[in-house]
């Protein structure tokens, strides 16, 4: 069966280029790039073009990328890095609608290590309540940590802006750019984070490397402490395929920043707009100018995501739902529920997430198979009656 | 993914008896849009109380469509005194099995027909015995230790599966820890 991928937030297809670029890693070329040998510097010097590729897609120097096994793994390093440099500052600050990594770590510091977090909100178009985020910066507070971007409703915080206010108040900050990362300009020089994490199977790499960027002058303490890898950042002898694999997905991504906010943009707008007029009492969740050019939240009232899903699947659409059914846990996306989305549509929320290997002719086919869907959920929905929520 | 059986699936894509029914004379409604899942069940029941016809509409995921497609299916037929000593997993062993985790689809489908046989019988079903334990998802005590009893439940989670108490906000999972601790020891 043919398969529409509109799934990317959650991964990527590994693109064909960055495969062929892997291969000879696993291959003849297996040498250890620390290695005092001819054969072994040949990889370290394919590691280094690696990394001056990743740093070119977010402006950093490549002494400053770490590599590390995926984004969970940056952000966990970062976060233990910045309460490593400040040990006597007991508070930290993030947002309501943070990936699991970061909102599931600062939990665990609250609960296990005596830290007071503060969880800033946001409104109902899933924008940073600023005004509250800046109340809560205090002399005792060791980091901000806010995503770039929302991975469910693609909503880009204000991070340039706000990593000012902590510079001027001289507190550390951290950037989960994972869904960022590949598809708005990333300019880590300009906008002067101290950390920044981002994943490479978002962006067409494989899935077990992930990057974290470390300002120059920071004083990083490792997490994964052993040898002198990563500059004494991260010890473990180097994924060197992986690594090699996600420079080059790096370097296509940067290349691709132009499609993914024209070609792919206007897919999204196309997919949006088609729904939102062949589908009645529909709502697209978040903000519409500030998002990511490639991510569609979109509500359907009365119905229920899971169901949405599975239809969708026989017709090998992949797609995922901010409902509870799908995760396990009973309530709708912490998300959702923190942007006061009414549960009439977060349950029947639907994330589309696109990649420059979609087509128009695609989106045709979701909207044809999304039109009866809903319909059909409709007709047995208690709380759908004469074209309308009951 | 979820590892639905084949009659599952099959009675998700193509549900048997969907909609209202003309003359019902017994209805029973379980869940809520906001708990993500409900299910209103619609009977006709002749002068001898044999259920001659059983409808139903339903929100919510695969196996909440499913569980109340396999719902009618059991009952058309039945005396409502049979019907009445249906259990939730009557309805998951008609359908194969459910994945543990939705066990709760089952209860809905029981909790329903019992709210549609007592609106026949004319039962006013009043305000549930026993304490509220999950305000979320509406839980009391009560129906905890039946639960916890009937289907030898062990865990919290357990309880979440079958009942989808602690499964939101989650703040009286400790709550619910105890009251399986007091069932337990009532035997």
């Amino acid at each position: 069966m043919r398969v529409i991928y509109t799934d990317n937030n959650a991964t990527s297809k590994v693109a064909g280029e960055v495969i062929d670029e892997m291969m000879p890693y696993f291959g003849e070329l297996y040498g250890n790039p620390s290695s005092m040998h001819t054969f072994g510097d040949e990889v370290g010097k394919k590691i280094k073009q690696a990394r001056q590729r990743v740093a070119d897609l977010i402006n950093a120097d490549p002494e400053e990328i770490v590599f590390t096994s995926c984004g969970t793994e940056s952000d966990n390093a970062a976060i233990n890095a910045a309460i490593k440099a400040f040990p006597q500052k007991k508070h930290l600050i993030t947002s309501t609608v943070e990936h699991p990594a970061i909102k599931n770590l600062f939990s665990h510091l609250e609960k296990t290590q005596g830290y007071t977090v503060t969880f800033v909100p946001v409104d109902k178009k899933g924008r940073l309540n600023t005004d509250l985020l800046y109340e809560s910066m205090s002399e005792n507070t060791a980091i901000i940590s806010l995503m770039w971007a929302n991975n469910e409703t693609g909503v880009i915080f204000p991070i340039e802006q706000v990593v000012q206010r902590a510079n001027e108040r001289g507190i550390l900050f951290h950037t989960d750019a994972v869904q960022a990362t590949g598809k708005i300009d990333i300019d880590v020089k300009k906008v002067g984070v101290d950390m920044l994490s981002f994943s490479g199977h978002k962006i067409h790499a494989p899935k077990g490397i992930g990057v974290l960027y470390v300002k120059k002058g920071f004083k990083f303490t490792p997490y994964l402490i052993g040898g002198h890898q990563e500059g004494g950042r991260r010890g473990g002898t180097e994924n060197t395929a992986f690594i090699i694999g996600l420079g080059k997905a790096c370097e296509i991504a940067k290349q691709n920043l132009g499609i993914m906010n024209t070609r792919v943009r206007e897919l999204r707008d196309y997919l949006q707009s088609q729904l939102l007029e062949k589908i009645p009492s529909t709502s697209v969740n978040g903000v519409l100018d500030d998002r990511l050019p490639n991510t569609l939240s979109i509500g359907f009232d009365a119905v229920e995501g899971e169901s949405i899903l599975l239809l969708l699947d026989r017709d090998g659409i992949c797609a995922s739902s901010g409902s509870a059914c799908t995760s396990g846990s009973l309530d709708p996306s912490h998300v959702l529920m923190a942007m006061e989305v009414p549960f009439k549509s977060a349950h029947g929320t639907i994330r589309f997430s696109l990649s420059h290997y979609n087509t128009k002719d695609e989106m045709d086919l979701i909207v044809k198979n999304m039109v009866p869907t809903i319909e059909k959920l409709r007709a047995m929905s208690p709380f759908w009656k004469d074209g309308k929520v009951v | 993914m979820w590892d639905y059986t084949d009659k599952v699936k099959d009675h998700f894509l193509h549900p048997r008896n969907v909609g209202e029914l003309e003359g019902a004379n017994a209805i029973g409604e379980t869940g809520s849009l906001n708990c993500g899942d409900a299910l209103k069940l619609y009977l006709r029941v002749n002068k001898n109380e044999r259920i001659v016809d059983a409808t139903f509409m339903t929100f919510g995921c695969a196996s909440a469509v499913a569980s109340s497609s396999a719902l009618t299916e059991i009952i058309k037929g039945m005396t409502l005194d049979d019907a009445a000593k249906l259990t939730n997993d009557d309805i998951s062993d008609y359908l194969g099995g459910l994945p543990k985790a939705k066990m709760h689809c089952s209860v809905m489908g029981q909790s329903a027909l019992k709210k549609a046989i007592a609106n026949f019988r004319g039962v006013q079903i009043l305000a549930k015995p026993g304490q509220i334990v999950c305000e979320c998802f509406d839980v009391t005590d009560l129906e905890i230790i039946d639960a916890v009893k009937a289907n030898g439940l062990e865990t919290t989670d357990d309880v979440t599966d079958y009942l989808k108490a602690g499964g939101g906000c989650g703040q009286c999972l400790e709550r619910i820890e105890e009251v399986i601790a007091s069932a337990k020891a009532k035997g």
